[in-house]
């Protein structure tokens, strides 16, 4: 018998451990979608306590409340809007003082509240002794002990919770900061006019905001109260120049100090603390990881690392799928038997869907062991640190070190990285991120990469790191494309700076979170979500694309007159009747595949492929690479799959597989092969990219990416082709 | 507020102070009401205590009431600080 149904939204600052209570509370049903208008990750899950059903909404990670980023507008707004029956805010317990500032606007703002002190054990090993039945009293909000990772204190949050949703008068209980006596007398009358004039049901909040100068606070007063928007601003800027006038600071800054105080003044009375030893650890760890002179090689070594663990552990697995899917084509293909050569369907299921989405899907162990090291380095707090390290580098470029977080999120996917830049304070920084983004090479193009190098690069291990962990080509050939990347990032994001982008470069802070050692949970967590996107791919977008490839190569179908030419030609050679076997089955695979080229090159998309050829042939590539090349637009990873389907359809069916690696080797030198890679790395961004920009940066700044790259592509795989070719 | 009476010892730039020193917050110079009204929400409120842990080739790394916080380049040349 569910009752009621109650609508829980989490707040908390990044790094409070939010994440951890959501997952404990909801498990793996969790959904994510945007916040209308803005690209701010929503992420909601569902969950059932006693007979209360719960839609679990986490907000983004906010310090404050104010209207700086477009995370805290977005939680704001869905506080004063959607209205949930309740707010957990998540509180990181050892430390309490900053963590609590959050806590103190949500009072202000009059939202039925319960606090959850997290990481409660590591405050208490930390030398922290609360007294939350004390410190609730003084704030006037219930507050439970939670240990997230644990789930421990759950379902005493969840009690605490409903307790609230279902009271009343749980708001009017609430103690918020008295701003003394130089303003309190001011913020009473300010409050008075607007709830006479504007608003009844959160008169202090609007009168504080209206204090603060808040923009998105001016903009919904205007909206709801056009009449008296005037008044109530006039009035507002009075008392602001007269606080500031007294208080010697803004008004914003006096406020902001005073809720510290209140902060402070009930710890002091509830919270006692024997030492100061909550970073000391962290602190100890940094000395080494943020070093001068250790922590650019520190860095390298973990990017390498990441890399390298990614292929030590993930390509055997690939291996193991890329067999499974040649056992289901083949097990599939032979449903139809001898006579089934010419079925349409069996093409369509062999050639175009188990070979194209196949080709796709076998590269998901790379993927997932990729975003699993992402997750560690983001969960382990090391990503703050690297952007410390890198902040000389990125100087020089005219960006700084908060830029690179995005940057590194961007070796997963692109899209997560565009929203990443959010977190950077001036427009100008976050065009110049992400018009270079894409050169970071995102995961979809992994799979072209190992393609290539498994066909032209025979692995072999180069060198033993630490004596024990093999080292093979690969990893350096692919190292060396990323590398290739972030060195064009770098140079294009210089010349962004110096000519479109000119500026100084901006003041930033990060806050460094104490070193974490991740969740299982939570890493299985966020790499499962992020695979499950590519898999999600796989099985819609690519298969629909993959489908139409198949039709574009599968028809028009080549004529019987033209068939009976190979027919004769195969007959001929077995009616000669040569005493040497091999020559004679070497001149009929020759017959056959010339059989298939006719074939392809008749199809619509060899005639397609012809057209836009000439375009590419400076680069190497000839027209099935250029078709595959313009698949790639709709995600990278279709590249792989168009290659696919091009190589099996109209093959001879009677023949053994051979594996794709082994076409594309027969077929291309190890310098195009290169060439693809070169290409693949900078070309146009995937389309969900560029709508991405678009919705970001507007169309203008979406346009400018899809064409720089496109042409710096171009330029750069010429030159290496036409270089490369001379020298060999 | 007016810590200016209880300490007399003029402002500096941040970028002046060295690793392990106390200063205590005075101000930040040239810069707009949304950045001071930000520095103010982290708990940098004038006459509050930062220390310093690690300046590197620009950017620095001080606590705040109990937090870890990078500072970037251009942020340490504009705050202002008084030792002690």
């Amino acid at each position: 018998m569910t009752d009621k149904h109650f609508t829980i939204a989490l707040a908390g600052n990044p790094n409070s451990g939010k994440t951890t209570v959501f997952n404990a509370i909801t498990g793996a049903r969790q959904h994510v979608g945007n916040y209308p208008g803005v690209t701010v990750e929503k992420k909601a899950g569902a969950a059932t306590h006693g007979d209360v059903r719960l839609e679990v909404v986490d907000l983004p990670g906010t310090y404050s409340l104010t209207a700086y980023s477009i995370e805290e507008v977005v939680a704001r707004n869905f506080l004063l809007n959607d209205k949930p029956d309740v707010v957990v805010d998540i509180v990181d317990s050892s430390n309490l003082e900053r963590n609590l500032y959050l806590a103190t606007q949500l009072m202000e703002l009059g939202v039925p509240l319960v606090l959850a002190f997290n990481m409660s054990d590591v405050a208490e090993g930390r030398g922290y002794n609360i007294d939350d039945d004390k410190l609730a009293e003084l704030l006037g909000v219930p507050i439970v002990k939670t240990v997230g990772h644990k789930g421990k204190g759950i379902t005493e949050l969840l009690d605490a919770a409903l307790a609230v949703a279902r009271d009343g008068q749980a708001v009017a209980s609430q103690r918020h900061p008295n701003y003394g006596s130089e303003i309190e007398p001011h913020l009473k009358q300010l409050t008075g006019l607007v709830a006479e004039k504007c608003d009844k049901h959160r008169p202090r909040w609007f009168a504080i905001k209206l204090l603060e100068n808040d923009a998105e606070t001016i903009k919904r007063l205007r909206q709801a109260c056009p009449q008296h928007i005037e008044e109530l601003l006039a009035e507002a800027e009075r008392l602001r120049r007269h606080i500031e006038s007294i208080c010697g600071d803004a008004a914003e800054i006096i406020l902001a100090d005073r809720r510290y105080g209140f902060i402070s003044g009930a710890c002091t009375e509830a919270v006692t603390q024997s030492v100061e030893v909550r970073h000391e650890r962290s602190d100890k760890i940094d000395s080494v990881m943020t070093n001068r002179y250790l922590g650019l090689p520190i860095f390298a070594l973990l990017m390498f690392l990441v890399f390298q663990l990614t292929f030590f552990m993930g390509n055997p697995l690939v291996d193991l799928l890329d067999s499974g899917k040649g056992l289901l084509a083949e097990a599939v293909g032979g449903l139809w038997g001898e006579s089934g050569a010419d079925s349409v369907l069996r093409s369509l299921l062999v050639d175009g869907i188990i070979e194209g989405v196949g080709a796709v899907m076998v590269f998901t162990p790379l993927i997932m062991l990729l975003f699993l090291a992402i997750a560690f380095l983001e969960d382990s707090g090391y990503m703050a640190r690297a952007a410390f390290v890198i902040d000389r580098l990125m100087h020089k470029i005219g960006l700084h070190g908060k830029s690179f977080i995005p940057m590194l999120i961007g070796f997963g996917c692109t899209v997560p990285g565009i929203m990443a830049t959010r977190t950077l304070e001036t427009r100008r920084d976050r065009l110049t991120t992400i018009l270079v983004l894409p050169l970071m090479s995102c995961g979809a193009r992994l799979p072209i990469y190992v393609l290539i190098l498994g066909a032209f690069f025979p692995v072999n291990t180069v060198l033993r790191l630490f004596g024990i962990l093999p080292v093979t080509n690969h990893a350096l050939w692919l190292f060396l494309i990323y590398i290739i990347g972030i060195a064009l990032a770098i140079i294009c994001a210089k010349i962004f700076r110096a000519t479109l982008l000119k500026g100084e470069a901006t003041p930033f802070v990060m806050e460094l979170p104490p070193y974490r050692m991740p969740t299982l949970k939570g890493l299985a967590i966020h790499m499962w979500e992020r695979t499950w996107l590519y898999i999600k791919k796989a099985g819609t977008i690519i298969l629909a694309i993959v489908v139409v490839l198949w039709a574009l190569a599968y028809w028009p179908k080549l004529g019987e007159e033209k068939l009976v030419v190979f027919e004769q030609r195969r007959a001929a050679v077995q009616a000669d009747a040569h005493p040497d076997k091999e020559q004679t089955a070497e001149l009929l695979a020759e017959i056959d595949a010339a059989e298939h080229e006719a074939k392809l090159e008749h199809s619509a998309i060899g005639r397609a492929g012809k057209t836009i050829a000439p375009v590419f042939k400076p680069c190497g590539f000839d027209w099935k690479i250029s078709t595959a090349t313009i698949g790639a637009f709709a995600a990278k990873e279709v590249f792989v799959g168009q290659m696919g389907v091009l190589y099996s359809v109209g093959d001879d069916v009677d023949e053994e597989s051979v594996d794709l690696r082994e076409k594309l080797a027969a077929k291309y030198t190890p310098l195009m092969g290169f060439c693809i890679m070169l290409f693949s790395l900078i070309s146009m961004p995937c389309m969900v990219t560029v709508a991405v920009t678009v919705r970001e940066a507007g169309w203008r700044w979406a346009l400018l990416q899809v064409t720089y790259l496109t042409a710096l592509a171009w330029v750069l795989t010429t030159i290496v082709y036409q270089v490369g070719s001379r020298l060999i | 507020m007016n810590d200016a009476n209880v300490n007399p010892l003029p402002p500096m730039p941040l970028t002046m102070a060295l690793v392990g020193q106390r200063v205590t917050f005075a101000g930040v110079r040239n810069a707009g009401r949304g950045l001071t009204h930000r520095l103010a929400e982290m708990g940098l409120t004038p006459g509050e205590n930062l220390e310093i842990l690690n300046r590197g080739s620009g950017p620095f790394i001080v606590s705040i009431k109990g937090s870890r916080f990078v500072l970037g380049r251009g942020m340490v040349h504009r705050i202002l600080v008084r030792p002690g």
